[in-house]
């Protein structure tokens, strides 16, 4: 089975889709965790229906379309969880369950399954789902230790840094707790799941491109999703460019549009937005970068 | 194309399902996709294009001998032209609130490429009854296909189908299928589900 999509010569590795989903779904504990401390039993309950709608959508369209069920790549696991990490804690369970149907039905199988969708389906469920229920998705934060806590997303607020950096702010379930997220995102480079440069120059851009605006790097970084978004999100193989000098463009325009969306638009976060216009440029972008085959020495200006 | 007799039935027929204007030749999408938020919307939507593809059929299929071909454009659209208008005045006098939700796609009926397609490939080169049944098959395709999208985002998108409910209270309506993606979703899924019940028929016809 090819994994990484990349120009030729292809080396065979040991690796297989089960093993870097199953990498994902290990990063993504922490987060987890963190989440269900915050959060408590709703969030559980949110990620476990949103974890298992999504395997069994993936599991009954396989069976009636007679594809062979491969459940057990895990990435209808990693799916779910990722939706189920950014959408608010106190979601109803249909939603959720809506949203991963969506996601695994028309954004994955109906484009031709694992590796043909062109968005990210976790986030292009989150968009539906913040499109169609937007008083859901933006109320149902006040949660789990937040009782007390209402309004102002985390966005907005003036929570202080060691509460944004520890995850003690509203949110959704797996954006708040950066440590958390940092740990994932040490394990994916470690276990060399992804590579450093779509998440490093995503959180580079915005917070430069914010900076230059006015905004503190700092908040940039630590206020809403844009750190889960980058690890987690725009690394997904399938919707990110595949090669290098693309990443590069692609993990800009990630930053910027972040910024643009946070700074000028009326939605509080762009993060979900930046991503998945960035996916619909992947392939243009991976078109458009100079490409040099296999075998061939730099491309000589008296050849042509 | 020669004017032989040709079966008025299998041309109105023809236009509904065979080539529906809008799930087979995918023509008209604009106003598909813009005027489905609601079932009445796309039944009114439907009719007024249904009314206009008659006319202008019609007259330009008596006139096809008058026209010359080097203005048979401009030509087309000067009639067009004369029935939108009159469409567009009778709904302002008597179904006003119908007028207001269709706003500017009613006028745009002029540019609909189903009538403007169907002057071109159909009524200027057929006599006038066949281009009649032609008008009436491809409009009754039109007001089905907006209808049926109508009620499909209605239904979800409001809880209900020409304003009566339809889900209960208890129905949390997903009001993206009434804002323009979920147009491109119903519609796409459509295109989607009628491509592979007809690819289905040919299959077992083999």
């Amino acid at each position: 089975m090819s994994l990484i999509l990349s120009p030729a010569p292809h080396i065979r590795t040991k690796d297989d889709t089960q093993r870097l989903m199953l990498n994902v779904l290990i990063a993504l504990v922490p987060c987890v965790i963190a989440g269900i401390w915050y959060f408590g039993w709703q969030a559980a309950l949110v990620l476990a229906v949103s974890t298992a709608s999504a395997v069994l959508a993936e599991f009954v369209w396989q069976k009636l379309t007679h594809k062979k069920v491969r459940i057990f790549d895990l990435s209808a696991a990693v799916t779910g969880l990722l939706l189920g990490l950014v959408i608010p804690p106190a979601s109803p369970w249909w939603m959720v369950m809506i949203g991963a149907f969506f996601a695994i039905i028309v954004v994955k199988q109906l484009f031709g399954g694992i590796g043909d969708n062109f968005l990210n389906p976790a986030l292009t469920a989150r968009a539906v789902l913040l499109a169609s229920w937007p008083a859901f998705m933006t109320a149902g934060y006040n949660v789990g230790r937040f009782d007390a806590v209402t309004g102002a997303t985390p966005l907005l607020s003036s929570a202080s840094t060691m509460d944004l950096l520890l995850g003690n702010v509203t949110g959704a379930i797996g954006e708040t707790c950066k440590i958390a997220i940092l740990i994932g995102f040490i394990w994916l480079l470690v276990t060399g799941t992804i590579r450093w440069h779509i998440p490093v120059i995503t959180v580079a851009s915005a917070c430069l491109l914010g900076w230059l605006l006015g905004t503190d790097p700092l908040t940039t970084v630590l206020t809403g999703g844009l750190l889960f978004g980058a690890v987690f999100m725009a690394t997904d193989y399938v919707t990110s460019p595949m090669r290098l000098p693309a990443q590069i463009i692609y993990s800009i325009g990630i930053g910027v549009i972040i910024v643009l969306i946070r700074k000028f638009g009326s939605y509080p976060e762009g993060v979900t937005y930046a991503i998945l216009l960035m996916n619909i440029a992947a392939p243009l972008l991976d078109r458009v970068v100079p490409q040099r085959l296999y075998g061939h020495a730099k491309a000589k200006k008296e050849a042509k | 194309m020669s004017e032989k007799r040709q079966n008025l039935g299998k041309v109105v027929f023809n236009g509904i399902l065979t080539e529906n204007p809008t799930f087979r030749l995918v023509l008209g999408t604009c106003p598909t996709l813009a005027v489905t938020t609601s079932a009445i919307n796309g039944l009114g939507m439907g009719a007024a294009a249904t009314f206009v593809l008659l006319g202008s059929n019609v007259v330009i299929s008596a006139l096809r001998k008058f026209i010359p071909d080097k203005v048979r454009i401009p030509s087309f659209i000067v009639i067009i032209c004369m029935f939108v208008t009159m469409v567009q005045l009778l709904m302002q006098a008597y179904l006003p609130s119908l007028y207001e939700s269709l706003g500017i796609f009613l006028p745009l009926i002029v540019v609909n490429c189903i009538i403007l397609g169907r002057a071109e490939a159909f009524a200027s080169k057929n006599p006038v009854a066949a281009s009649a049944a032609d008008g009436l098959g491809m409009g009754i395709g039109f007001t089905l296909a907006l209808t049926l999208m109508g009620c499909i985002r209605e239904l979800l998108g409001n809880g209900t189908v020409f304003g009566a409910s339809l889900l209960g209270t208890s129905y949390q309506p997903m009001l993206l299928m009434i804002l323009p993606a979920g147009g491109f979703l119903v519609y796409g899924l459509m295109l989607g589900i009628i491509n592979a019940l007809s690819n289905r028929g040919k299959e077992d016809a083999k």
